[in-house]
Parts: C-alpha cells; structure tokens; sequence
C-alpha cells in the first residue's frame, strides 16, 4: 500500500495556489470580499469575476437609506476595494448555467469559464408583484439594485401624492420611514399581524407599529393589496385591499422579499432550490443527494447552511455581514487543505435604520418562542429583549440600545438560560417570558430574512436509494 | 504570592512605574478576590463580559470601596453634606438610564450627529500650541516632556471646549494633583501620610466642585461659549441639565478631559525611546503613528481601572462567583497585557493586528472624548516626532505619580540635539 506524503500534499496547495483556477459567480458583496479574501490567502492564479449586473460591486444598504432620501446619488454606494485583485472581470453578462462534469461555468454569450474551484454569490432578487401586467404599470417598483434606487429615489423626489408599500418588513420599512422624512403621505400593507413580524414576531412588531403611526405612516396590518389599476398612461393611480378598501396611490413599492437566484444552476445536480444552495459549515455545497463536493462553494444570501447553535438547522441570512464572512470563509476553505478549513458559524448580527431609531440584532429570533423586554423603555424607544426557546437564550434585539448587543451575544453563543438574569438597573419592568408570536416562516407572510430551513441539505428531498448487493 | 499580596504590590507606589509584574502574577487567577469586597479582573475575556454585564453597576452609591472610603473620612463625609445640597452623581459613576440620558446630553454638544465638526476644527489650534510649546525649548537641549509640553497642550484644549477660563488654570492644577493624590487605593493609604493626602484630596475636590458650580450658574441663563454654557441651556429632548448635576460632570470633563490625555502624550515619548528605532520608523512611515499610538494605550493604559463598579448580583465568570455587593475592578491595564488575548503582550508593535486593547474602556462607559484625545496625541507626536533632533532618555524609569488609577509620569526628562524649524 502506499500513502501520500504530507509534503507531496502541502506542494498541492503551493501549486494550485500559483496556478489554480477559480471562478467567482455574482459580483457583489459575498463575490468581490471573497475575491480579495482569496488574494490576501496568497492566490496568485485565474480569478474570474462573473457577474451580470454592469456596474462595479456596490453596497445595497444605504439604497434604502441615504440614496432614497436623497444624499447619496444611486451610483455613489460603490464597494471600497480593500486591495488590488488583478482578475478578470466578466460584468454584465450572466451565467446560464454550469457543468460539473467539464467544470465550466456557462456564460449568456455563449462563452464558457473553466474552473477548478468555483464560487456561488449569485444572491437574491426582489420576489416582484404577483400580477406580471399590473407590475408592468408606471409606478411600481421594487427595490433590490442600484438602478432600482435610482428610479425609484426619482419617483420619491417628484412628491407623489401618495406611496404605498406593499410589506413591511425591514426595507418596507426603511422605506416608510424614509417616505415621511421626505414628508410624502405613505400608506404601508402589511398582510401579518405587524411590520417586522416575520424577522422580529409579534411583539417588537406591535411596537414597530406604533412607530410607524407616531410618524403618520397610513399602516394597514391584516391586509393584502389585491390589484393595481392604472391610468390611460399606463401609469398607476389606485391599488384595491383585501379589506375591500381602495387607495388612489402615484408610487406603489413591492417590498415582497427575495427569490434567490439559483435557475443557472438547474440541472447541476446541486442542492439548489427555493431557500438557496445547501452548504456545510465549510461553504461546500452539496449535491441533491446531501453529498458535499470538493470544488464549490456558496457564499451569502444565497448559501444555506447548518448551524450549531441552532439545533443544525439550515439557516439562511440575508445579513451584510453574513455575506462578507461567508465570502472570507469560502475563499479560506477554497486554497486549504482539510484540517486548516474553517467554519462558517456567524452569530446572525444586522442592523436598520428607520423611524429615528437603529435597530440591531444577534441571533436567530424566528427560532424563539418567547421573548423578554429585559433592559430601558419601550415607551423611549430604548431597550434590549431578548429571545428564547426552551429556556435558552437564541436572539436579541436592541432599539437605540445597540451598545448592550455584545453581551447577549455571548448568551447566545454560550445558549446561556432564558430568561436572562435581570440587569441591576434600568430594568424594563417585568421579566416574565412572553410568546413571541411568530408566524410560520414558511407561510411567506411577514418577510423574514433569517429564515430556518429544516434538516434536509437538499430541501427538494434527496432521494434514498438502497445499495444494491 | 497570593492575589492579596500582588495586588497590593501592584499598588504600591514604588511599584508605579512597572505594576505589570504583579498583574501578571494575579492574571493566574483571571478574576480573583484582591481584599474584602473587591474583586480584580485581569483576564482580558472576563474583563469584556463583565464590561457589558448589565448586573455590573457604576452608580458609586452602591459600591463597598466608596462606602468604605466614606467611613473613613473625618470629620464626617462631606457626603451627607453634598446629598443634602443636591449633589448629583456624574455620568462615569452612574448606571442607565440617568447614564444615559447624561451622555447624551453632553455627546450634543461634543461630537457627531448634533456637532460634527467641532473636534476636527480645533486640529490647526491644536498643532500651533504644540509648535509654541517646541520653539520655546529651541534655546535649550533638555525638556520636561510633562510640564513644557503634554500637559500644556489638553489644558489649554479642554478649557476651551468647555469654557473654563484658561486663567483659572494654575488654580484648578492644584486642585486636580491633590484630589488625585489623595485617592489611594494601595497599602500606604492607611499610613498618616496617606491619611493626610486623603484629606486633602477630599477637600482638593469639593474646592473644585464649588468652582465649577460657580462657573456652571453663571452661565444658567446667561449663555456664553463652550459645552457647559451649552449643558445648562440646551432645549433639546432630554432639555437642560440641572446645574448640580452638569458641575459634576463638568468636573469629570475637565479631569477626564485632559489628565489622560497628558499621561498618554507622555507613554508614547517613553515608549519610542525605549524602544530604539522606532523615532526612525515613525518618521519614514507616519501613516503608523495612530497605530502606534493604540499600542502605547495598550501597553500602558493611561487609566488603569475605574474603581466604580460593583455587582448586583452573584455573577459567574472565569470559575469565580463575584458575591453580590462586592466592588468589581476591571483591570484595563492588566488586561490590556493578557497573553490569552495579545501575542508577546509586553513586546511594543506598532503593527499589531486586531489591536482592540482597552485603552477607552468598554462597554456603555467607553471614553467620550476619544476622538479628541486621539487628535491631540496624534497632534503631539507628529510635531515632537517632526521638530525634536536625536531625543534620549534621561532617566528610566522616570519618576511617577501616586494615582494608581490615573497612570502616568510624573517628569519625563529628555535630552535633545536641538529642535527643528
Ligand atoms: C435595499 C436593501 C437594504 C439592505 N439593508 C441591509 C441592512 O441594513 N443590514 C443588513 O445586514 N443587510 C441589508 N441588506 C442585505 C444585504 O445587502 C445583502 O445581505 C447582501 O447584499 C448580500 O450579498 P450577496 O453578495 O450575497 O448577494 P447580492 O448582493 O444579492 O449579489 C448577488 C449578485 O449576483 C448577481 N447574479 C445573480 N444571478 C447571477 C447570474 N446567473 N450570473 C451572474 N451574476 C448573477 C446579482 O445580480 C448580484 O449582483 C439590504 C439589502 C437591500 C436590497
Ligand atoms: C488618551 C486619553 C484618554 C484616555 C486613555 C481615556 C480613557 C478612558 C477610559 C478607560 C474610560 C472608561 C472609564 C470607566 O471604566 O468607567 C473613559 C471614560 C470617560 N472619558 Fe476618557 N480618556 C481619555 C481622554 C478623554 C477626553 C479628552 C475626554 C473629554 C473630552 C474624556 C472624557 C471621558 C468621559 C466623560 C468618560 C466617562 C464616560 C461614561 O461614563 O459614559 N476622556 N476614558
């Protein structure tokens, strides 16, 4: 018999790190941080950036911020570089489609990426309105992209007189909020019980809630937006609620949560499907059988991946900092060798910004059925809560309080007991434990964006086939 | 050596000018019972979860060290006396939301998003006191690094800022030196001598309270410059603060706002001498000095610990239960040099990675002024860096002063060449 010797093995990774191929799919914050994460590993070889958007990686939160109120030009939200990448840059051009058995990314033009490791960063786009005609109507926008921002930040600028945003959950939200900074009369439906409710339940949404009417936001709950009619012009004047109300409306936004963009990867044989593209802990994807491959990885909004604190559940977040570390993660795992790859276990973390309040949060909340109000005011708008699950502590969030996160997040990563022990000061009254009010993740109301996806890697079922004798 | 013997070795006078030894010793036990009631964290990760662990207070009111400190002094506290009178406790020694509410108050009128621009306009003052400061030393080849250059340089900038006339300083210096002089925390508080400075030290500080409760009611009503006219007629949503209460601040402000600052111009002059080749390094490659800088805090932590906190509950960390009530002191200069969390930690590098010392504390009570104090060291070392030729130690170590909380030279003497236009 003969074995490998390690230095045969380590001269592996020198040489493909000279000379090695790799692929980059989606050319934004998970692609362009993994891209220099792979150079600061010490890659010297092909890196190939695909992505089909045209512009330059830019970052997406501050669309729903600065660049809708104004301050900051659409186009201005470009990524800093944080080094030199010398790589290929394939911009507006999609990958259609990939080939495991040739190793090749398949291009829109025809053309096609050889690779030896690729990376999947393809992320999500706006899920758009249900009805393709009516989606069609001047006015009705959604918002994922720069140009979306744009077009719609020119909509806002040109004082409709009256917007209305279909689902609250955290960019709805911003939205909204945005809107009544601009001083434009906003109605926002919301067909759960809240906004927020999806990613935060139902008790931080009755206080979103009454944020949102404290700022003269026109918030309907319970309601779905039925139809949109427009204009000889084509351009949208009313919208018809569930409740058989109607509202004359100029600007209608669909803030319907995310597809992930996994139809290149049809017939791949990964594990790509509804929630994303399973993964191991690593960024490896899996196959449809549940069996990991050696060459690619997922990164971001995009990958699904089993997490220890929560009970290994698959997990997607669609967070800032998910897809940066994520993206660094991959690139680690992408050009080592098995015992120095790390994991990608990120205690959930995001932030909003909406109604003059910073909202911050660790953990995962949806997977909570009780929350506390543990720390300062509601009523201020200054407090901590934090979430749990059978009597472990799994989440917190914070209004205005932000700079007290890091300690929950060490009851998290420790799944510390639930409740917390009271704080010695500045108690927000009572400790007692109350449910969360969750709805069901998978009933695509309420717009979660940390969703908990089951055990299953492949979640199209991996069919069990009994080795034949 | 026992924890209660390291410690007190650690706060010994003689002992200024390197404790690190002795925290090294008590690290052994990252959190350990140092005397009755107080508890010393030194591990740098029990030291970050105790800094964010709501059940760990900084109202001074409820900590065993200044009840005991209280007892001590004769005739009776002045305590009484101030509560009384309405005297109210500054944001570092109170807990959220009055904390809070404090800070906010004050932030309004300091920094970012209500007074943005502030600390960046003072940059050319800043560096034009600091050249003053050097051309005066041009006939002579021997500075006090403390007295001629890093103390003049805060005070005059932390006067300003607040509206402290700039007169008033050699009054309030006294005041200052001897309040801290008197807040002993080491073995030879017991000593008459010590009993002496304590003395002193707390009449030192009522002095200066009255002070600035003068200065603070002669602005209620009457706006004039600066952050404590601003503090008493401010019509934001948190409204005005009480003019007992801004004196209180305005008390920490002017202290906070300038001693720390000194203390840190001053380790960085050491530190770069001490270390050869680094006067040489900084000077091919300024883009290091703030990192520099940061290392220097790491090292040498201008403030050491804030003997404020306390427990309100049983809290569990490092293997040790902290009984309810005791005092918790959290070690920033001891932890600032843990092995577990900074390589090689008593090696100087302005390169190090990842450098999150704490330096500015952590947590809710994390320093306010930073950003200023950043600018004015920065300011400092680039001109001394700039304009002084071949500076050598004179004695090392340099002679320190008492406080073991607020660390720092007391002379640093350094030879010179000349200076430089
Ligand atoms: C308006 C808005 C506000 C947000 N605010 C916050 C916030 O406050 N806090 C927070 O934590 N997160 C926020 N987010 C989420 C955050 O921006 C995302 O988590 C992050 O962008 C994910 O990065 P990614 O690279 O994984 O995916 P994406 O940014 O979605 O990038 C994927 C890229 O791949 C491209 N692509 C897709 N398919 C293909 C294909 N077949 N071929 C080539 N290219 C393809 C896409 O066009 C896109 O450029 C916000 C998002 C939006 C839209
Ligand atoms: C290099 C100089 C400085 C250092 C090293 C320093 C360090 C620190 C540290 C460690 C704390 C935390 C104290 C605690 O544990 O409770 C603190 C708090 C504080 N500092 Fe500084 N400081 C410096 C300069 C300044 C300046 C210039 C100002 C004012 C303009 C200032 C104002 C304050 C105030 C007000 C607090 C209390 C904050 C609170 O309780 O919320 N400091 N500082």
């Amino acid at each position: 018999m003969t074995t490998f010797a390690p230095g045969l093995v380590a001269d592996l990774v020198t040489e493909f790190k000279a000379k090695g191929r790799i692929v980059i799919v989606g050319a934004s914050l998970a692609g362009l941080r993994a891209a220099e994460a792979l150079r600061d590993e010490g890659f010297n070889g092909q890196l190939t950036i695909i992505g089909d958007e045209s512009q330059e990686p830019y970052d997406r939160p501050p669309l729903s911020k600065q660049v809708l109120k104004g301050w900051v030009p659409a186009d201005h939200t470009v990524l800093p570089r944080l080094r030199d990448l010398d790589a290929d840059w394939r911009l507006g051009v999609a990958a259609t489609g990939l080939d495991r058995v040739t190793k090749r990314v398949l291009l829109a033009n025809g053309d096609e990426v050889p690779y030896d490791r690729l990376l999947i960063a393809t992320g999500t786009r706006s899920r758009p309105w249900f009805n393709p005609k009516e989606g069609a109507l001047e006015g009705v926008f959604t918002l994922r992209t720069a140009d979306d921002a744009g077009r719609l930040q020119a909509a806002l600028a040109a004082k409709p007189g009256r917007v209305l945003i279909v689902g609250a959950g955290f960019i709805g939200s911003e939205m909204a909020s945005v809107c009544r900074e601009l001083g434009l009369p906003v109605t926002v439906a919301e067909r759960a019980e809240g906004p927020l409710v999806g990613a935060l339940g139902g008790v931080i949404g009755d206080i979103a809630a009454e944020m949102q009417r404290e700022h003269g936001v026109d918030l309907r709950t319970g309601v779905s937006v039925e139809a949109l009619e427009g204009d000889a012009e084509g351009h949208v004047r009313r919208a018809r609620l569930s409740d058989g109300t109607t509202l004359d409306v100029d600007v209608v936004v669909a803030s319907l949560g995310s597809i992930r963009n996994t139809e290149w990867l049809e017939g791949a044989g990964l594990a790509a499907g509804f929630w994303g593209v399973g993964c191991d802990a690593g960024c490896r994807a899996f196959d449809i059988n549940g069996v990991v491959t050696d060459t690619i990885y997922v990164a971001g909004d995009i990958a699904r991946a089993p997490h220890v604190l929560y009970n290994y559940q698959f997990l997607v977040l669609e967070h800032w900092d998910n897809a940066v570390f994520g993206g660094e993660v991959a690139a680690h795992n992408m050009v080592s060798l098995e015992p120095d790859r790390r994991p990608h276990l990120p205690l959930p973390a995001f932030w909003s910004g909406q109604f003059g309040v910073n909202i911050k949060g660790v953990g995962v909340a949806p997977f909570a059925d009780e929350i506390v109000i543990t720390q300062g005011s509601v009523k201020d708008r200054r407090f901590a809560a934090a979430y749990g699950r059978q009597g472990r502590t799994v989440a917190a969030v914070t209004f205005n309080h932000g700079k007290w996160l890091e300690y929950y997040g060490a009851l998290i990563e420790r799944s510390a007991p639930f409740p917390p022990p009271p704080p010695g000061y500045d108690q927000a009254g009572d400790m007692t434990p109350i449910p969360a009010r969750f709805p069901d993740p998978r009933a695509l109301t309420g717009l979660p964006d940390v969703v908990l996806t089951g055990h299953d890697p492949t979640d199209r079922g991996a069919a069990f086939r009994p080795k034949k004798r | 050596m026992t924890p209660e013997t390291a410690w007190a070795e650690a706060m010994r006078f003689e002992n200024r000018p390197d404790p690190y030894r002795f925290f090294d010793e008590l690290r052994k036990a990252p959190v350990a019972r140092v005397a009755d009631d107080v508890y010393a964290v030194t591990g740098y990760w029990e030291l970050l979860a105790l800094a964010h662990d709501p059940r760990v207070s900084s109202d001074i009111s409820r900590s065993p060290v200044a009840a005991k400190r209280a007892a001590a002094a004769k005739p009776p506290p002045e305590a009484e006396h101030m509560k009384a009178y309405g005297d109210q406790p500054s944001m570092i020694v109170s807990d959220p939301p009055d904390h809070d509410r404090a800070r906010r108050q004050a932030m309004r009128h300091f920094g970012p998003p209500h007074t943005p621009d502030l600390i960046p306009s003072m940059g050319p003052g800043i560096e034009q006191l600091c050249n003053d400061l050097l051309d005066k030393a041009t006939g002579q080849t021997r500075i006090d690094i403390v007295d001629e250059y890093a103390y003049p340089v805060p005070v005059t900038v932390i006067c300003k800022v607040l509206g402290v006339p700039r007169e008033d300083e050699a009054t309030f210096h006294r005041w200052i030196f001897d309040a801290m002089a008197g807040v002993d925390l080491g073995p030879e508080a017991a000593t008459d001598e010590g009993r002496a400075r304590a003395e002193k030290g707390r009449a030192s500080v009522a002095a200066l309270k009255q002070y600035l409760q003068g200065l603070v009611e002669s602005y209620a009503g009457k706006p004039g410059e600066g952050l404590l006219s601003k503090l008493v007629n401010d019509d934001s949503p948190d409204g005005p603060m009480e003019p007992q209460e801004a004196a209180s601040n305005a008390l920490l402000l002017l202290v906070a706002g300038h001693d720390s600052t000194v203390n840190t111009i001053s380790h960085c002059v050491l530190t770069l001498l001490r270390n050869p080749g680094s006067i040489e390094r900084l000077r091919s490659r300024p883009g290091l000095i703030p990192f520099a800088i940061e290392e220097v805090l790491r090292l040498e932590s201008a403030v050491q610990f804030f003997p404020s906190r306390s427990a309100t509950a049983d809290i569990e960390v490092g293997g040790t239960v902290i009984p309810k009530g005791s005092a918790v002191f959290l070690m920033y200069g001891a932890a600032n040099r843990d092995p577990r969390r900074f390589a090689d930690p008593s090696r100087f590098d302005p390169q190090r990675p990842d450098n999150e010392h704490f330096g500015w504390g952590s947590g809710i009570h994390t320093c306010f002024g930073g950003p200023l104090a950043r600018l004015e060291v920065n300011l400092a070392l680039e001109v001394f860096l700039r304009r002084v030729e071949n500076p050598r130690l004179v004695v090392d170590p340099p002679p320190y002063r008492r406080s073991q909380v607020f660390r720092g030279p007391q002379h640093l003497l350094v030879d010179y060449d000349r200076i430089r236009d």
